[in-house]
């Protein structure tokens, strides 16, 4: 997994609660078995038409966003199935960062396995972002190592993530790698179960 | 005697395998359930990183998402195909059980963990499907993982978790005649939202709670995701061990004796403490439809769609007005006069032997109104059989509704089982998102018995009109 330090990218408003993971990556897209090139199916029922044409009203096709890495949205994102291709998608179109004002805890974990930093602000900080982004081209810079978040403006705010996640994304560790470190333990633990 | 204690910090405190300041818990998993839609990447990163799967004998898997439910043997979509074949060899070559689409044994996976008596009080569980909650029914701490999580398990048996804080989701009183389980936990997810659970592990208590079958239960576990909570648990008691007396991967004879015993050890002693408590009186809850495209969104059968201008936030308002746009319904408009063209009984929520057999009290002797597509899949191989056994099959088949084999079907729609665009369906399933059903198509959530009503009378209608079912 690729570490995440400092990052600054392009803000992305979509400004909406409730974001699920079928929206994120609808299930047609689902049958693949590899982990690359979800990013052309990312909100697809939303950026594509019925016959496959990108929507001029949805704003991801909107050319000021092209280049967009932080996605910013509302409250619950990515709720619904437990699905990793929602942030294999995310990450391959180009996201690296997703702000919000709370997150679905299945989704939340998902990120941080894949490199993405989930953000989790205030509803007035993500709107703030929203409304700055949805009016110019706005960049902000994350600091993973210092817990913020600040804007080419007076944009400045601090966020909470866990220890153990935070040291995951900084250090880009492969989680089942660390595990097997204490893989004597689980043994232990095997050892002294009640058997029925 | 030391503190009272929930059923989640008991199970939690047997499973914990390493613990040190400032990281979650390495917790030990008891038994991995996987198919065939988020497992193909987790294989090939054991392939990649020459790993074995630790614990074969812990993982059961099975095909349900993608499975065709008309022929067995015609998967049009090579895509599909390709996917089971992966499983296929997969379970082939890292040597794990797997109940293929031709197995006695197949279903949806959360139908077949309980039935073959793999899910069992006290355990941790986990598979790579939100619906793993469903487990929780019987006691047992189960969970969804990603992909990611699923290498981890199939490498270490464990997961990395923060203790979660727990909710008491409290149901006072006794259901009325003719209410189910599905209206309940609508009408409690309609009440508090869909993410009242998040960042907790919900346990459901009370009088209408300890009075529900483990059918009832696992309708009510099934949907704890859907109010946000990664897991919902009922506390073991007499239904749950009879319901596991005699199941093949249950313990036998004087060890069963000893398992129930621990089993039922496990209940939250009184005066437990909780993190958080919510409750719903039973009494009020009726037959319930969702309108909209998440299952808060949802009404009793006597009421009508809400108005924009009855939220509070400007999001909110957004929301109720995309989503009557996008379910083609207007304001205040009565739920029972909206029109179907599609019946689907099935899914993890609500495809087991009861709710087919109460679906099917209301449906006998009627016919499906001409304007409807209904069909009934049943959640795997085994409730089939045994709905044929009691002739369930020709009492809808001669209805008119159609009688498949066993999958996922048209709860998401990634086999041929589509609703088309535009198109409405009441569905006894757990989501109503944007195109969960086939894009643009409109899922109203409902019971198996308002889903058969509303076959019957081609809209919706408060099936205690029709009748009570007695199963
Ligand atoms: S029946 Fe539906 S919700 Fe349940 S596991 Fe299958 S796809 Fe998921």
């Amino acid at each position: 997994m690729e570490p995440i330090r400092k990052h600054t990218g392009l803000v992305y408003p979509l400004n909406r609660d409730n974001i699920d993971t079928d929206q994120i990556i609808p299930k047609q897209f689902l049958k693949r078995i590899s982990r690359q090139g979800f990013g052309q199916f990312l909100f697809y029922n939303w950026r594509f038409d019925n016959d496959g044409a990108p929507r001029d009203d949805f704003s991801l096709n909107y050319k000021q966003y092209e280049n967009a890495s932080i996605l910013v949205a509302g409250e619950n994102f990515g709720c619904g199935s437990s699905r990793e291709h929602a942030p294999w998608a995310l990450q391959d179109y180009g996201f690296r960062v997703i702000i919000a004002s709370s997150f679905a805890d299945i989704f939340y974990n998902n990120c941080t396995k894949n490199g993405i930093l989930p953000i989790q602000l205030t509803g007035e900080q993500t709107q703030k972002l929203i409304d700055r982004s949805e009016s110019e081209a706005y960049t902000i810079t994350v600091d993973l190592e210092n817990k913020r978040v600040y804007g080419s403006d007076d944009f400045s705010a601090t966020f909470d993530l866990p220890a153990y996640q935070q040291e995951m994304l900084l250090n880009g560790w492969d989680e089942i790698a660390v595990t097997l470190t204490h893989e004597n333990k689980i043994e232990q633990f095997e050892a002294q179960e009640t058997k029925y | 005697m030391g503190k009272p204690k929930t059923i989640v910090e008991k199970i939690w405190d047997q499973h914990v395998v390493h613990q040190e300041e400032g990281k979650p818990d390495l917790l030990y998993i008891d038994l991995h359930l996987v198919h065939e839609v988020t497992s193909p990447q987790a294989f090939e990163g054991l392939r990649m990183n020459g790993r074995k799967v630790r614990r074969p004998d812990r993982t059961f898997a099975t095909m349900d998402h993608n499975v065709p439910t008309i022929h067995r043997n015609v998967i049009k979509d090579q895509i599909s195909k390709t996917q089971m074949d992966t499983l296929q060899e997969n379970c082939k070559e890292f040597d794990i059980s797997l109940a293929d689409i031709h197995h006695p044994d197949q279903g949806i996976v959360h139908v077949i963990g309980p039935q073959l008596g793999l899910t069992q009080p006290g355990k941790t569980i986990v598979c790579g499907d939100s619906h793993t909650s469903t487990h929780g029914a019987f006691g047992a701490l189960a969970f969804g993982i990603g992909t990611s999580e699923v290498e981890h398990v199939l490498a270490t048996q464990s997961l990395w978790q923060a203790k979660p804080k727990t909710l008491n989701v409290k149901v006072n009183g006794k259901l009325g005649q003719g209410i189910t389980a599905k209206d309940l936990i609508l009408a409690i997810i309609g009440k508090y939202g869909v993410r009242f659970g998040t960042g907790y592990v919900i346990e459901y208590t009370g009088e209408a709670i300890e009075s529900l079958s483990m059918e009832g239960r696992m309708t009510i576990c099934n949907m704890s995701i859907e109010a946000g909570a990664r897991a919902g648990l009922i506390s073991p008691d007499q239904t749950t061990v009879e319901y596991l007396r005699g199941k093949r991967h249950a313990p036998k004879g004087e060890q069963f004796e000893k398992a129930a015993l621990a089993w039922k050890n496990l209940a939250s002693d009184p005066g437990a403490s909780y993190d958080a408590t919510v409750e719903i009186e039973a009494a009020e809850v009726e037959p319930q439809v969702t309108w909209g495209t998440n299952p808060s969104m949802c009404i009793p059968i006597s009421a009508s769609t809400p108005s924009p201008d009855s939220a509070t936030t400007a999001n909110g308002k957004d929301e109720i007005k995309r989503a009557l746009e996008y379910m083609g319904l207007e304001a205040e408009q009565p739920i029972s006069s909206v029109k179907i063209e599609h019946v689907f009984i099935g899914s993890c929520t609500n495809s087991r032997i009861t709710d087919l057999r109460r679906a099917s009290e209301i449906v006998k002797g009627r016919k499906v109104n001409p304007s409807v597509r209904a069909m009934v899949v049943p959640g795997s191989f085994s409730v089939k059989a045994e709905a044929e056994k009691e002739g369930l099959d020709l009492i809808f088949k001669e209805a008119g509704f159609e009688w498949r084999e066993a999958g996922c079907s048209m709860c998401l729609a990634m086999n041929d089982d589509i609703v088309p665009p535009g198109e409405r369906c009441a569905s006894t399933s757990n989501r109503n998102f944007e195109g969960r059903q086939g894009n643009g198509a409109r899922t109203h959530l409902v019971s198996p018995e308002m889903a058969a009503a509303a076959a019957i009378e081609g809209h919706f209608v408060d099936v205690r009109k029709l009748g009570v079912p007695t199963a």
